[in-house]
């Protein structure tokens, strides 16, 4: 029972300065939230909740109470995990072994809804998540997925032409590098594990945790020890 | 794992599959673009209630085992226009597939 399918991208962001008074500078107000009609999706939501309510099958605090369990699970929780396999072989050993008990000895908990497998990047493979069917992401770990995952595009097109669509996420794969493609059809989720990059040794966890990304593990970015440098 | 009832493994990790063409619609987790194709068990994955009877309130008994399979794009995609060396991986629920070999 969450709302993580709930995606309300208006594209309003506003890097420039305001200054409304006198200076002719107008623009649209940004779209409340609830402003407007229902969708159907919202209509079917909100009656589905009171009626689940209603009839106590789940209270309200219930439902609170996942909401905030699943905004606690972020891409910096998965980063976490991704630096302490880097840093830690006997850790990476369960890892890749047993993903629900690695991330339980860390204290996460992924619950009972679907099994997690990690799948490496080595020198030879790189991997890339998608769910072609709907929209199967590791969120027990690292929260809802970005819209893009669930869009259209990216689900048809990414098994097709892997290496393309990578390319416009900046991830140029030599030749001589296989791009293996998993498609979540059913009950795994796939963390991608990347690669330790080159020039980090002897960083502490938190500092190599700072070069994972969302998008490292689902396999569509590259850790850059270089834009972690430039950002600072 | 539960300790519900299970089908016996058919396919071992090595194994040449070929997934089922076969029309279901309603909630089938075997993509259309995978029907009829070729691939190799990579791996075993366990075993899990049936998705197509779960979807519908059934038990989803017996469970299915579920078989990582890996397929070489170029079987996917006459016209992959990448290295022959690409493969896509999915799970797939035994009922869906049959030997090739």
């Amino acid at each position: 029972m969450t709302h993580d399918d709930h995606d309300h991208d208006h594209d309003h962001d506003h890097d420039h300065d305001h200054h409304h008074g006198g200076d002719g500078h107008t623009h649209p107000p940004q779209r409340d939230h609830d402003a407007g009609p229902m969708s159907a999706y919202e209509v079917l939501e909100e009656t589905i909740r009171s009626l689940l309510i209603d009839k106590g099958v789940l209270s309200a605090d219930e439902i609170a109470a996942q909401i905030d369990l699943m905004d606690s699970r972020t891409p910096a929780l998965g980063a976490k995990v991704v630096a302490k396999a880097w840093s830690d072989p006997a850790f990476k050993a369960k890892l890749m072994a047993d993903t629900r008990g690695a991330l339980l000895d860390m204290g996460i908990d992924i619950g009972t809804l679907a099994e997690f497998r990690t799948i490496e990047n080595t020198p030879d493979v790189h991997n890339v998540v998608v769910c072609t069917l709907c929209s199967c992401y590791p969120k027990l770990l690292l929260g809802v997925p970005p819209a893009w995952y669930k869009s259209l595009a990216y689900r048809s097109r990414v098994v097709v032409d892997p290496r393309a669509v990578l390319a416009e996420f900046g991830v140029a794969v030599p030749e001589g590098v296989e791009v293996r493609v998993h498609d979540s059809t059913a009950d795994l989720r796939y963390l991608v594990l990347p690669m330790r990059p080159p020039g980090t040794e002897g960083w502490s966890p938190d500092k190599l945790a700072s070069l994972v990304t969302r998008d490292a593990m689902i396999g569509t970015a590259i850790p850059d020890p270089g834009l972690r440098a430039a950002a600072e | 794992m539960s300790v519900e009832a299970v089908t016996a493994q058919r396919f071992r990790p090595g194994q040449t599959v070929h997934v089922i063409e076969r029309p279901a619609l309603g909630h089938c987790r075997t993509p259309w673009y995978l029907r009829g194709k070729t691939g190799v068990v990579a791996s075993v994955q366990g075993a899990y209630r049936d998705p197509e009877r779960l979807a519908y309130h059934k038990p989803g008994l017996p469970s299915q085992v579920l078989y990582k399979v890996r397929f070489l794009q170029t079987e996917l995609w006459p016209d992959y226009p990448g290295p022959a060396s690409d493969h896509l991986e999915a799970d797939i629920y035994e009922g869906w597939l049959e030997s090739a070999s």
